[in-house]
């Protein structure tokens, strides 16, 4: 194993600053503590020795073979948006920003499909779809992360019921490798068994096999109609119990969100966004979209009629931008509410069989308990990812919060694979929950994991420390 | 306790805010639907009756079409819907809308409390309300920002004017204005909306109403002409403070102390 890394030197900086410029280049105390972590300074901050901020696909190439060359690791960093700990120098050397590569390559029509930039923004992206009619359906919630990011850490979000995932929408990657080589992962076309599928490998391999410097992504027709329906129920239970019946109607839902009334208490409480919707213990809201209002209306009649014969307290209906507004904001408000609710918080991102939700809802409220920490589930029923969230309360000494937390994590991670689940349905892996990998998926699968690494990176240059590990 | 609820359908628009740059509304297709505002209104409308009992009737001056948004206004759990539905209306500014509304609600025999939203997203003049309450001698409360109390009597309510809040209390028979957030309008429920499918809107035309004079109703019985439309010109500009955080700390007390803040 090449450890340890080289520790960079000023020949080193002068390097990089050749091969790209001066004015893109930052080293040592000049470089913004914002570069030192993600969105979870909890899962690591770490000051890399070099920050640079790449133009072009050239410079890119070029910085990874000195890299290569003088055994310096590299991490790539788009928005920073991300939820894992991923984007962080855990062993120092490059922080690498694609930030600046932000541009729209081309609009293909006649292929649907759009070319971008790794840089540009998940909004711009979207924008850009809607301003020709089209539709860059995934939609993780963080509008300002990169699209190279979403592509990365393949980001997941509430619409993946209908359309699925970011991976889904990928046709074609160009990336460097971590020799600085410039290689294609397919092209622009609809089928492909030509070869190993690579470009399904590294969506979602977090930066640690390859830098993305284009993707292509799929865009579909714009659905002209929404609605949101909000079904109350009396118990967590019948409301779970929709989700299977929703699925297995003709029309399929863009997405199916649940939340319990003591989170919608914590919304309105400390935000004071009031859910439209008194009624009930837990709530279902179920967004439909479709090319045609009449499709729109059969599909949510359908789905109010099947949802009162299964117990359903009412179906309120969100049919004008405002009231889908004031539904959707409430969902939105979340994490923000749990914030201001609690002095700190964890999260756990497992995904079940959705068969499994409601086992799995109460299991982890009653693990919470065992271990004197507020657990608040809530998140994407249709899919089963169910973000697990454990809050901080006052009195809490940080020992008792750092043992509480890991002792939950580790049964929530065991009921979500005795039930068939995952450890991470959409945030990931990286440095957060690297530990708790490896008795996941067991010894042989890990080594597998490794040799996967070592194929693309044998120096174990690219973001290491993320995913997987090689220090016994 | 009886509440009127006056509203209006408008031209669907993606919000209830007029695009500042343009001074245009934001319409999005030619779909009609509930003026946002009015949401407010039958939502606090709704919530007194579930407080203090009554009953909620919605009232509206316009085409046949509107009865969409009567019927939307049922599945909130509206009582009763009237339309006021005539061509002699058509052409109406404040001053014979207003006017209109007010014999509509004669008509009704009045009422306890009357509510209307604070403006339409088209006509944007925030009078009707007011007008409607000099038309029927009621005293009136426009731009309530919350409801304080309210029981069989009196309402006590909440106006903020900018840099004044003022509370104030009403006997009924009155008219209130409220501001948009002033709560979250509850949902339309497939419940109600099957059990009122059959449910009757009633349909007013001129011939009903209690006054019959002509020169009060319609395109004859306004007087406003409307010259031009503009945006008007934007009183506040960004300012741009450039430098490093040293510098910029500097020029922004600089600036404080030109205007007297500091």
């Amino acid at each position: 194993m090449p450890f340890p890394y080289k520790k960079m030197t000023e020949e080193d900086f002068e390097q990089i600053r050749q091969v790209t410029a001066p004015e893109r280049v930052w080293v040592g105390d000049a470089i913004a503590k914002e570069y030192y972590h993600d969105e979870m300074p909890e899962y690591g901050v770490y000051p890399p020795e070099l920050y640079v901020e790449a133009e072009n696909k050239d410079e890119i190439c070029a910085i990874m073979k000195y890299a290569y060359e003088q055994n310096i690791p590299v991490v790539v960093r788009g928005a920073g948006t991300g939820l894992a700990g991923g984007a962080n120098c855990k062993y120092g050397g490059i922080m690498l920003s694609v930030m600046k590569m932000n541009k729209l390559i081309r609009l293909d029509k006649a292929n649907m499909t759009i070319t971008v930039q790794p840089g540009m923004l998940l909004t711009d992206v979207a924008a850009a779809a809607a301003a020709e009619g089209l539709f860059y359906p995934p939609d993780p919630g963080e509008r300002t992360a990169s699209i190279g990011g979403n592509v990365i850490t393949n980001a997941g979000g509430m619409r993946a019921v209908r359309y699925g995932l970011t991976r889904d929408f990928v046709r074609c990657i160009e990336a460097v490798l971590p020799d600085g080589s410039l290689v294609q992962f397919s092209s622009n076309v609809v089928k492909n068994t030509t070869g190993y599928d690579v470009k399904d490998l590294v969506i979602g391999s977090e930066g640690t096999l390859c830098i993305l410097t284009e993707v292509t992504l799929k865009l579909i027709p714009m659905p002209k109609y929404t609605r949101t329906l909000v079904l109350p129920f009396n118990s967590l239970e019948a409301c779970i119990d929709m989700v299977p019946k929703l699925l297995q109607m003709s029309a399929v839902p863009t997405a199916i969100e649940f939340l319990e009334r003591e989170l919608i208490d914590i919304v309105e409480r400390n935000l004071h966004k009031m859910l439209p919707v008194k009624e009930g213990e837990a709530v279902l809201i179920v967004m439909y979209d479709a090319g045609s209002e009449q499709e729109l209306i059969n599909a949510c009649n359908a789905a109010a009629e099947g949802a009162l014969e299964a117990g359903a307290i009412d179906v309120c209906i969100a049919d004008t931008p405002e009231r889908i507004g004031s539904v959707w904001s409430v969902r939105g408000a979340i994490l923000e509410g749990m914030k201001a609710e609690s002095i700190a918080q964890e999260e756990c991102d497992v995904v079940v069989p959705r068969s499994r939700i409601a086992d799995y809802v109460r299991i982890a409220k009653s693990i919470g308990q065992k271990y004197g920490i507020k657990v608040e589930p809530c998140g994407h029923a249709g899919d089963g990812n169910i973000h697990t969230e454990m809050l901080r309360m006052e009195g809490m000494s940080d020992e008792e919060w750092k043992k509480g937390t890991q002792a939950c994590l580790t049964e929530l991670y065991g009921v979500a694979k005795e039930f068939g689940g995952q450890l991470s349905g959409e945030h990931g892996i990286g440095n957060g929950r690297l530990e708790y990998l490896k008795p996941f998926v067991g010894d042989r699968m890990y080594k597998l994991y490794q040799s996967i690494k070592l194929a693309f990176d044998d120096k174990l240059i690219l973001n290491p420390g993320k995913i997987i590990s090689f220090e016994q | 306790m009886k509440i009127i609820v006056c509203m209006k359908q408008v031209p669907a628009s993606t919000k209830v805010d007029i695009d500042p740059e343009t001074g245009n509304l934001k319409r999005a297709g030619q779909s009609a639907r509930t003026n946002p505002y009015d949401l407010y209104a039958l939502e606090c409308a709704l919530r007194i009756r579930e407080q203090i009992g009554g009953t909620v009737t919605v009232i509206t001056m316009g085409p046949a079409q509107a009865e969409e948004m009567i019927r939307d206004a049922y599945s909130m759990g509206a009582d009763e819907g009237i339309i006021l539905c005539d061509r002699k209306f058509a052409g109406s500014d404040v001053l014979a809308t207003s006017y209109t509304l007010s014999q509509g609600i004669k008509l009704l025999g009045g009422a306890d409390l009357i509510i209307c939203g604070r403006q339409t997203t088209d006509g944007d003049t925030a009078q009707i309300g007011p007008a409607v309450a000099e038309h029927l001698h009621l005293p009136h409360c426009a731009w309530v920002s919350a409801i304080e109390e309210v029981d069989e009597k009196q309402i006590t309510l909440r106006q903020d004017f900018g840099s004044v809040t003022q509370v104030s209390r009403m006997n009924y028979p009155c008219l209130v204005t409220v501001d948009k957030d002033i709560c979250v309008p509850r949902l339309p429920s497939y419940r109600l909306l099957c059990r009122t499918k059959d449910k009757k809107v009633r349909f007013v035309t001129f011939e009903d109403l209690p006054k019959k004079d002509l020169s009060r109703y319609g395109a004859i019985g306004s007087p406003t002409s409307v010259e031009r439309v503009f945006a008007p010109e934007l009183a506040a500009t960004n300012v741009y403070v450039e430098g490093t955080p040293e510098e910029k700390a500097v020029k922004v007390i600089q600036m404080l102390q030109d205007r007297k803040y500091i």
